[in-house]
């Protein structure tokens, strides 16, 4: 395979849940060395495991979600190397366990950071003060170090600390107020982590666009990133409506501030849906002529974009009739033909037979040692030169210490048998971490 | 002039709309020069979309394509010219990366392909963002926001199980493809590097959703792990936790599972972590036990409002936040203080406040140099410097070319 483009540098990582994952999932894809730094002291919740570490197969059951899942809803002997929301991210990564609460930890920590290009961490601030891995304290072992913070609400700022997870982002950042339904309060918009994907990839564009300028100039620096403000720049179109004009704009819910029709209609079959987006006259006629309706067409109610938008209830259901009687693939198909902006809305069974994504190859086969061989979403974009897949699975717990230690810090095998009865060095949590 | 992180990087931008845009306004915005190539009359659609000051639609005064552009020099062109085409032919000698998002085959039918300008800059970096990459049996397919969010994103699994599924706020979907073509964008630059010939990416705004981390990938394997499809889920999101109604809007708070303790902390009712069920986590999984805890709970809530709740959670460190509307955000004393907002002068919209920096790089700051460039306003500096007279300026523009 050809050699990949970010070959040869070395990102540090002491990331949770799915940010800073993201982050380096992105530059682990595309051939970074990403060396994912773990404890076996402490568990943190939605990295690799919930409710607890170790939760029994009953607890696991007792309310069977993605949240909680393991393969065949079994948290396995090791469920660790089992938690689908690691798997999400943990390809092409490597994994070393090392404990940054004693000092022996902290100074293993220092020694790999200074053969580092990249650090990157979502902790709240004070979790890294109280380390003592701040960024004046690691740029003192590698000057031109570049470090991404990101935590949720950033370095600076009276909500500094606050903890939070995406769905919580996804509110203050302001945008679940404007998705979600527009008869229901902000209960029924359902909890997303979408902020968890755009601060993900801001980091990683972050961190190249860094590198670019510590390879021009020899400098590193420090990257303050809140990953509440990765999103707000995306909500553009109702801040600066509050900014320009004072007005605090509603939810639309499914609807579009000027295409009509613009929604989600039931399908045949259980829970089947499709969405179907009209911006035109033009394929307004071409929804009619799927429909079988040209009288529709010439209804004076739907005759222009103005007319339609009025209209939109009346019209709704007169599609959603349509679509009732109808596989949702099959009105996709039937719209695409006549040049109407239509998807099904796909579910995981669906995804895997999408013959698109099936002629893209998105999807790869994984094998994995406590997991066995399944299906995973592949890479995210395609480069002309550089053919790419992913190289290895979702990484162990500890499970590139020997690499780690010995080949990158140069530590000795009695040191090594050391720092395992250290607490350093391992491969499962210890006893009685929850 | 302070030296940005992308400073030595040059973009020629074709890009309309949003995703393309975005892609080209986070390289702008950190440094890189990008000329935005618009169509003579018009310009970029988004000139015509809200919000405008006042309501009033004039083509210079959109917020979203001010915010969209800031930073890039604009020319207008008409690239279906013979004329048009030679002259992204001279300005692609010059630059590291063309960035467009036409449909596929579109750059072909211009004469503009990659095979075409890569033979006029072997060092060129070609980013094609479109609804479904330029392969496969969508590739042609119509797409509007709500369409990818169906096919590639989490969008069945997001709403209510009684109620259909719903999408994300407009366009977010085109901004997070603008954010991956950018990352995308950089990791090509770097390939080019190491290679010294460039390369064409292909961005799928359908895959940027497929495999970005919300829920999505991780639901797939779940479905592999397990055979069961993800369903929509009830809103409440299990015992003490969830979206709650308070004095002025609503919070979010996470209190049960292994916070409880936090929740008791909170509500200052210590003797709760003594209740027979309500610590226990098979039980919290009873939604009679969930219940029963909300009487204790919503009355609470009642007395105190979404910012008053939300600092008492984060008190006792539990994961929580108070539900914002655009007003909350552009008031909020942290956004504030860490200067999110920003204003910027424009010659026609005057000064308005806009978001900021996503980002920021402390020695090689986010920074606005010039706002979003007035139709056609860097003609003469760009194609000037080509070595187009003003005579051969006046010609272009009587054939409609510029």
């Amino acid at each position: 395979m050809a050699k990949l483009p970010l070959e040869g540098i070395r990102v540090t990582a002491i990331s949770v849940v799915w940010a800073g994952p993201f982050a380096t999932q992105l530059l682990a894809d595309w051939g970074a060395e990403v060396i994912r730094v773990e404890t076996l002291h402490h568990f943190t919740f939605l990295t690799r495991g919930f409710p607890i570490i170790r939760p029994t197969k009953e607890m696991v059951q007792a309310r069977p979600t993605w949240i909680m899942a393991y393969p065949n809803w079994d948290p396995g002997e090791r469920p660790w190397n089992r938690y689908a929301i690691f798997q999400a991210h943990g390809r092409n990564k490597l994994s070393c366990t090392m404990d940054l609460g004693q000092p022996k930890g902290l100074e293993l920590f220092k020694r790999l950071v200074a053969k580092s290009d990249i650090v990157v961490e979502n902790n709240p601030p004070e979790t890294m003060e109280k380390l003592g891995t701040t960024y004046e304290e690691l740029k003192a072992v590698k000057p031109d170090i570049i470090m991404i913070s990101m935590p949720g609400f950033g370095s600076t700022g009276p909500h500094r600390n606050y903890r939070a997870l995406g769905a919580n982002l996804d509110e203050t950042a302001g945008h679940t107020w404007l998705r979600r339904y527009r008869d229901m309060d902000p209960s029924s918009a359902s909890l997303i982590l979408f902020s968890d994907a755009t601060a993900g990839t801001h980091a990683a564009f972050a961190a190249l666009a860094a590198l670019r300028y510590r390879n021009r100039t020899g400098k590193g620096q420090f990257i303050d990133l809140a990953q509440v403000e990765t999103l707000m720049p995306y909500l553009a179109e109702a801040t600066m409506d509050y900014t320009m004009n004072d007005r605090v704009q509603d939810t639309l819910g499914n609807r579009h501030p000027f295409m009509a029709p613009h929604g989600c209609y039931r399908c045949q079959g259980e829970d089947r849906w499709v969405v179907i987006a009209v911006a035109s006259d033009e394929e307004w006629h071409g929804l009619c002529r799927a429909m079988g309706s040209p009288d529709l067409a010439k209804d004076e109610k739907f005759a222009d974009t103005s007319s339609r938008y009025q209209n939109q209830d009346d019209l709704d259901r007169l599609i959603e009739e349509w679509t009732s009687q109808h596989d949702h693939y099959a009105v996709m198909f039937a719209l695409q033909r006549e040049g109407v902006a239509a998807g099904a809305v796909l579910d995981d069974r669906d995804a895997f037979q999408d013959p698109h994504l099936k002629d893209r190859g998105f999807f790869e086969k994984l094998t994995h040692p406590d997991a066995g061989t399944h299906l995973y979403p592949g890479i995210m974009w395609k480069m002309s030169k550089t053919p790419n897949a992913i190289r290895t699975p979702p990484c162990c717990l500890g499970e590139h210490n020997e690499y780690v230690y010995k080949k990158l810090l140069g530590i000795s095998d009695e040191e090594y048998a050391q720092l395992e009865k250290e607490g350093h060095i391992g491969t499962e949590p210890a006893p009685g971490v929850m | 002039m302070t030296e940005q992180a992308l400073s030595d990087v040059k973009v020629l931008d074709l890009t309309h709309h949003v995703a393309g845009p975005y892609c080209t306004k986070l390289l702008a915005d950190y440094g890189a020069d990008v000329i935005k190539v618009e169509r003579p009359g018009q310009g970029d659609p988004t000139r015509r979309f809200g919000p405008f000051p006042g309501d009033s639609p004039e083509p210079e005064k959109s917020g979203l394509f001010l915010h969209l552009n800031t930073n890039k020099r604009g020319i207008s062109l008409n690239l279906k010219s013979a004329a048009g085409q030679m002259i992204v032919k001279e300005l692609v000698r010059e630059v590291d990366i063309l960035v467009e998002n036409f449909r596929p085959g579109v750059m072909a039918q211009l004469g503009l392909d990659y095979q075409t300008l890569t033979q006029i800059n072997p060092r060129l970096v070609m980013t094609s963002i479109s609804n479904f990459g330029q392969t496969g049996p969508y590739r042609d397919f119509k797409a509007a926001d709500i369409v990818e969010y169906a096919l590639g994103g989490p969008m069945y699994s997001t709403g209510i199980p009684e109620r259909e599924p719903l999408k994300l706020f407009n366009n977010v979907i085109q901004y997070q493809a603008g954010t991956c073509a950018a990352v995308a964008t950089m990791v090509a630059l770097y390939g080019c590097e190491i290679r010294g010939t460039g390369e064409q990416v292909d961005i799928s705004i359908m895959e940027t959703q497929a495999g970005g981390i919300d829920r999505t990938p991780t639901m797939r394997i779940t479905y592999q792990y397990t055979g069961d499809v993800n369903v929509r889920l009830p809103t409440t999101q299990g015992f003490a936790s969830g979206v709650f109604p308070c004095k002025d809007g609503y919070v979010n708070m996470i209190g049960g599972a292994i916070f409880f303790h936090k929740m008791a902390a909170m509500l200052g009712m210590p003797e709760l972590l003594q209740h027979p069920r309500f610590p226990n986590l098979i039980e919290q999984a009873n939604p009679e036990v969930a219940e029963e805890f909300l009487t204790i709970l919503l009355p609470w809530l009642q007395e105190r409002t979404k910012r008053e709740v939300w600092q008492a959670a984060q008190a006792v460190q539990m994961l929580s936040s108070a539900i914002y509307t655009p007003e909350d955000l552009v008031t909020d004393p942290h956004y504030n203080e860490r200067g999110f907002w920003v204003d910027i002068d424009h010659p026609v919209a005057g000064r308005v406040k806009y978001p900021g920096a996503p980002f920021k790089m402390m020695e090689t700051p986010w920074e606005i140099r010039r706002p979003a460039p007035l139709l056609g306003q860097h003609n003469h500096e760009v194609l000037g410097k080509l070595g187009y007279t003003t005579e051969d300026l006046v010609r272009l523009r009587q054939k409609g070319v510029i």
